[in-house]
């Protein structure tokens, strides 16, 4: 077992976003990540370890260690809008087609590499359009950040322990909620 | 130097091969290869579809912004960019040379980038074809597939990542869109528990970076036809060097080998890059060719990177790594080396390197305490050059007294390499496509000369579902006669039946 990194308390819940901030609607795995840092409580927050990086990569295997849950969000081009929520399994997929993992991909090496089960993980994916270098989040994924947002927020409110949040969907189900009361609320606190 | 099969004598009779995009290669690139009716290759592009718009993101910024911006440019090697914008702004404003902290956290960045950046590519995107071959099943020719077959190679090659990551966040401030470089020097010390748990996990990393420089010459003396022969092409040899001559990576003066080892240029300023290079664009490839000046396109093409550094520099500063390239020399029997896979084994041998200068800097009091910002008589411009994991990267700007850039011209490693690139695509296709039938394993060996550069090509741009690997055969009058297309979740998908099966 890979032991470096351990060396600190880890939160039991990671929640690990990934995207550029210069290219449009990449940035919403970055932004979701930072609007729900602003959003819930301290002691949430308590319990949630948040990373940020560019990519999936290999080495997130070892953020994985020691969680009883993980949220993955990214921004995709190819889920139903606003967003989708899947409950992930291990598994070798061809994302080696670039520098970047896929989260399937990344749960099956930490199977490989730790021998051992991963923990339970769901991908947020929050539908983008627009990934060019210089844009701005397009007006279609600032709504789906919003809706994006109040489903994690409520999600993990909801919720007395964080980390039993995660993970409760059958891998085929998804959701795509409709307005909601807690929209405007939690899209002001993304916009500060 | 030959461009024997840049263009073919008589397009209009080929059929046309396209591996769109090159898998394990950042971005979108695509290879195109005409073939005749008897499956003989014609002629060879690799077309690399690179933004532009770089330079245009950059211009009208502050120039203060600048080194924390270029970071979204790449998702792999946003240090490099990073060091290479606050380098050209110390020129800006004057700030010649910084502070001995400065140099110290800077110089440790780097090659802590250097570190993590090499070790991914070896560990988690070369070592698939290498320890499994190249046609070898595609579900195992993957990171995930070294990881099930060689457990302890991935974990190895995981923590050496992370290892150099942590050096990055603890000099940078932050694991990604770090601030630690500034124009004139730096905003952060590292602090003596930083250092100390760094030096606690070193002696580890050293180990394991002279297994990995073992492992690459282990897989050339098992193989060695292959590895000699394998993209074997002559080239011209560019990159920094110490003023003595030694390997440097963050900071020196440009030096050029002709194909036979013979130094064409030497000890040129890197705010002169431009009395050196020219850049050149072709009507077929976004991507521009740079080339020497005096020797034109066609003779004053060049390699950067790993092979040109290790073979560039007379010695490397450091005991372990100088023993390797020792070795590294003795492999061609005096002469260079040219082979693309050999960019492999010197890659390793500077992961070696960086392992060694990191303990040194570690054990440097200016880490620790001292000036972190200097600052001089302002100019209107600058211009900085790092080597970069995958090679030279130039970043030059012109500032105006507004203090907004008004200028900027970046010319990122995969460029320098673009012709290469394509020699090694023709290299390969000669040798190993010629008379066959197109597999994927075949197509796999173009792909991995090309991934030998580890070029970086539209970087940073990541989402789910936008990756595929399409392979199309197209007719000289546009007709598909074949696609393939590799995509999740579904992997290897023939769309069409294909004329070549």
């Amino acid at each position: 077992m890979i032991d470096m990194a351990l060396h600190r308390i880890t939160p039991p819940v990671l929640v690990l976003a990934w995207g550029n901030l210069s290219r449009g609607d990449d940035a919403l795995g970055p932004l979701c990540l930072a609007a729900l840092q602003n959003t819930l409580s301290q002691g949430l927050r308590d319990q949630i370890e948040f990373l940020e990086d560019y990519q999936l990569q290999v080495e997130h295997v070892l953020d994985l260690m020691g969680r009883a849950s993980v949220l993955f969000i990214d921004a995709s081009l190819d889920c139903q809008a606003p967003f989708e929520v899947t409950s992930l399994v291990a598994r070798r997929d061809t994302s080696y087609t670039s520098h970047a993992l896929s989260p399937q991909a990344l749960l099956q090496a930490f199977v490989d590499v730790q021998g051992d089960t991963p923990p339970p993980a769901t991908l947020l994916a929050i539908r983008g359009e627009v990934f060019e270098l210089g844009a701005p989040l397009s007006p279609g994924a600032q709504h789906n950040l919003c809706a994006a947002l109040v489903w994690a927020t409520d999600r993990i409110a909801a919720h007395a322990t964080v980390s039993s949040v995660y993970a409760v969907r059958p891998a085929s189900d998804t959701t795509t909620p409709a307005a909601h009361p807690g929209l405007a609320r939690a899209c002001a606190a993304q916009r500060r | 130097m030959s461009l024997e099969m840049d263009t073919a004598a008589n397009p209009q009779g080929l059929r046309r091969v396209a591996i769109d995009p090159v898998s394990r290669v950042e971005g979108h690139g695509k290879v195109t290869l005409l073939l005749d009716a008897h499956n003989q290759v014609q002629q060879a592009r690799l077309h690399i579809v690179e933004f532009r718009g770089f330079e245009k993101f950059i211009e009208g910024r502050p120039y203060w912004e600048v080194p924390v911006m270029v970071q979204r440019l790449c998702g792999i090697c946003p240090v490099s960019h990073h060091l290479a914008a606050a380098k050209a702004f110390d020129r800006v404003i004057g700030a010649v040379p910084v502070s001995a902290s400065a140099n110290a956290v800077r110089r440790l960045m780097h090659y802590g980038q250097i570190l993590q950046s090499h070790a991914l590519h070896f560990f988690h995107l070369a070592s698939p074809d290498l320890l499994f071959g190249f046609g070898s099943e595609v579900a195992r020719r993957n990171v995930v597939g070294v990881a099930q077959a060689h457990p302890e190679i991935a974990k190895k090659g995981i923590l050496l990542r992370k290892f150099g990551q942590e050096v990055i966040r603890i000099t940078a401030g932050k694991r990604v869109h770090g601030t630690g470089a500034v124009p004139g020097g730096i905003n952060k010390l590292v602090t003596r528990e930083e250092r100390d748990s760094l030096k606690r996990e070193l002696p580890q990393m050293l180990q394991w970076a002279q297994e990995a420089v073992d492992i690459a010459k282990q897989l050339h003396a098992h193989n060695p036809a292959l590895y000699r022969q394998f993209g074997n092409f002559r080239s011209n040899l560019m990159s920094l060097v110490r003023a003595d001559g030694a390997m440097a990576l963050y900071d020196g003066v440009l030096r050029v080998r002709d194909a036979d080892g013979r130094i064409l240029f030497d000890g040129v300023s890197d705010q002169k890059y431009l009395e050196l290079i020219e850049e050149e664009v072709r009507s077929w490839s976004y991507m521009k060719f740079p080339h020497l000046k005096t020797l034109g396109s066609d003779m004053g093409w060049y390699r950067v990177g790993p092979l040109a550094r290790v073979q560039n520099c007379d010695f490397i500063p450091t005991p372990h790594a100088e023993i390797e390239r020792q070795a590294f020399v003795a492999w061609g029997e005096g002469e260079l080396v040219h082979a693309t896979l050999a960019y492999h084994w010197a890659r390793m041998i500077e992961l070696l390197h960086s392992a060694e200068v990191i303990g040194e800097l570690l054990d440097d009091p200016a880490l620790l305490a001292g000036e972190l910002l200097t600052s001089g008589q302002r100019q209107r411009s600058g211009v900085g050059i790092i080597e970069a994991p995958r090679g030279t990267l130039i970043h030059d700007y012109d500032v105006g007294d507004d203090d907004l850039v008004t200028r900027c011209n970046l010319i990122v490693s995969t460029t320098h390499n673009n012709q290469a690139m394509n020699e090694a695509v023709r290299s390969v296709a000669r040798d190993y496509l010629n008379g066959h039938e197109l597999t994927e394993g075949l197509l796999n060996h173009i792909e991995v000369a090309i991934r030998a550069y580890d070029p970086c090509l539209s970087c940073a741009t990541h989402a789910l579902g936008q990756m595929p690997l399409d392979v199309s055969l197209v007719a000289p009058d546009g007709r598909l006669l074949d696609r393939v297309q590799k995509s999740l979740p579904q992997g290897l998908v023939h769309l069409t039946d294909p004329v070549l099966r």
